[in-house]
């Protein structure tokens, strides 16, 4: 029998692609019971887990909680507004408080990149990253690729282009790992300013036209302009950005093929797609979240079968 | 390691035919029954009794669905590896209904303990009962007792029941292996 080959799920970086393999076949069956009129089961009903948010957060707070609660786990919730945090205690001692509540597990999102590899060398909990900062967003990867796996029978070989900010973006990292991973082609496509420089040393291609990058590929993951992350300004105007990146209807009818829609949300309705794309046919952004439970769950329950 | 053929593919036969007549005399139409193999080992032995039902005996259709009980184990994180799931398939609802639960080795009870937790999921059944190959006496760990058993067999703890089936393993044959 197979175990995933880590202890935490800090990134898609530390993964093989076997353990991805393990996650997808467990979800499939989460993602049974999940729609059974009965939704819950009890795997980790001896089981506490923190989550604990520094940083804002709806569908992965949710999507975390929901499939916690599915596995009958104890869950508790942090959120870092309503802290001391506020009042100047560290990240060790906020968690170590927490953990000495007898927690066995954190989910922790944080807006600076590898808090929860730091924090994995100083407590004994399994951490899951739910979001460190520009860095990672393991789980969004693993449920954008469950989702196209999903859709298109599998990842190997397709072809897959993420539009938009890659360089602010966590989720553009961790998809790059898990697509390439599982022996997906991969672009990025953005404007200049917001494509790192390096980009390419990670085995990406790279285009600025949208129209050709659509028209090589399966898939369109379409991400947020992260707004609360721009320091400097990165493009003109947000409505000069819409009309170079953003996709619309009639963009998408033009193609060669039925290419199909992703989006991680928060969608800027109009900025990135429009209404019509986002609600379209091609469109599998609401598959995203139903898999993202069933997809938490299986992480939890694979790094919660390695506590002792 | 040694091992010696509890049953042969002769001996098999002629007890899954006992069973499904046993089945018939308590279900007749099985109408109001359906039939629950317990995943993964017992599917093989669900999966049979129900051809032998519809061939050999008549019985025009019956309910046949497959419980995987990965999720509701009381071991979980007391085994060295994770505990891996199989495939739950039940496309029917077993509210009021009569469930027979299949599996092919009875042992410390306590699969099918878990199986009573996960069958609630899919509805109240108006009644449980327990059909299996091979019912190993005096290793039980809960009050759990077959309603139908092929075979029962006086195993000590270090001895293991190991059901092989045509489908599966090549050929129909249960070893009794001395670890």
């Amino acid at each position: 029998m197979s175990e995933l080959s880590v202890k935490h799920l800090l990134g898609i970086k530390y993964l093989n692609e076997k353990d991805i393999q393990l996650i997808f076949e467990t979800a499939d069956h989460f993602k049974e019971v999940i729609n059974r009129s009965i939704k819950k089961v009890p795997s980790l009903r001896d089981i506490t887990i923190a989550n604990i948010f520094f940083e804002n957060s709806t569908r992965t707070k949710l999507s975390f909680e929901l499939a916690e609660k599915r596995l009958s786990a104890d869950v508790i919730n942090f959120s870092a507004g309503q802290s001391s945090v506020k009042k100047g205690e560290t990240l060790i001692d906020t968690v170590n408080n927490i953990l000495s509540m007898k927690v066995d597990m954190v989910v922790m999102r944080h807006p600076n990149p590898g808090a929860g590899i730091f924090l994995s060398k100083h407590v004994k909990a399994s951490i899951v990253n739910a979001g460190d900062g520009a860095h990672e967003h393991p789980t969004q990867a693993l449920l954008d690729s469950y989702s196209i796996r999903e859709k298109l029978g599998d990842v190997g070989g397709k072809n897959v282009v993420i539009v938009g900010d890659i360089l602010h973006s966590r989720v553009a990292l961790s998809n790059i790992f898990a697509l390439k991973l599982q022996g997906a082609n991969v672009k990025v496509c953005g404007p200049r300013t917001l494509l790192p420089k390096y980009i390419e040393s990670l085995g990406v291609g790279v285009e600025t036209d949208l129209r050709k990058a659509l028209n090589w590929c399966d898939v369109a993951n379409m991400l947020r302009i992260q707004n609360e992350r721009l320091d400097i300004s990165y493009f003109p105007t947000t409505r000069e950005y819409t009309q170079q990146f953003g996709v619309n209807k009639k963009l998408l009818d033009s193609l060669d093929k039925k290419i199909v829609i992703m989006h991680p949300g928060p969608i800027n309705r109009g900025v990135e797609i429009t209404t019509d794309v986002a609600d379209s046919q091609q469109s599998i952004i609401l598959n995203q979240v139903e898999n993202g439970v069933a997809i938490r769950m299986a992480v939890i329950y694979l790094l919660a079968s390695k506590i002792k | 390691m040694s091992q010696k053929v509890l049953l042969s593919a002769k001996e098999i036969n002629i007890i899954l035919h006992r069973l499904a007549c046993q089945l018939l005399e308590n279900h007749l139409d099985f109408k109001e029954t359906v039939l629950i193999g317990i995943q993964p080992r017992g599917i093989f032995l669900a999966d049979r009794l129900t051809k032998l039902l519809k061939e050999e005996y008549g019985v025009k259709h019956i309910d046949l669905g497959f419980l995987d009980i990965t999720f509701y184990r009381d071991d979980f994180r007391r085994g060295d590896k994770p505990l891996e799931a199989n495939k739950t398939k039940i496309d029917f609802l077993v509210e009021d209904k009569k469930v027979v639960f299949i599996d092919d080795v009875l042992y410390t009870g306590r699969s099918i303990r878990a199986a009573l937790t996960a069958i609630q999921s899919f509805g109240r059944p108006s009644e449980i009962e327990l059909l299996t190959l091979i019912d190993r006496r005096f290793s039980r760990h809960l009050p759990i007792q077959p309603n139908y058993r092929g075979r029962q067999v006086d195993a000590i703890n270090n001895e293991k029941v190991k059901v092989h089936w045509k489908e599966n393993e090549g050929e129909d044959v249960i070893y009794l292996i001395n670890k």
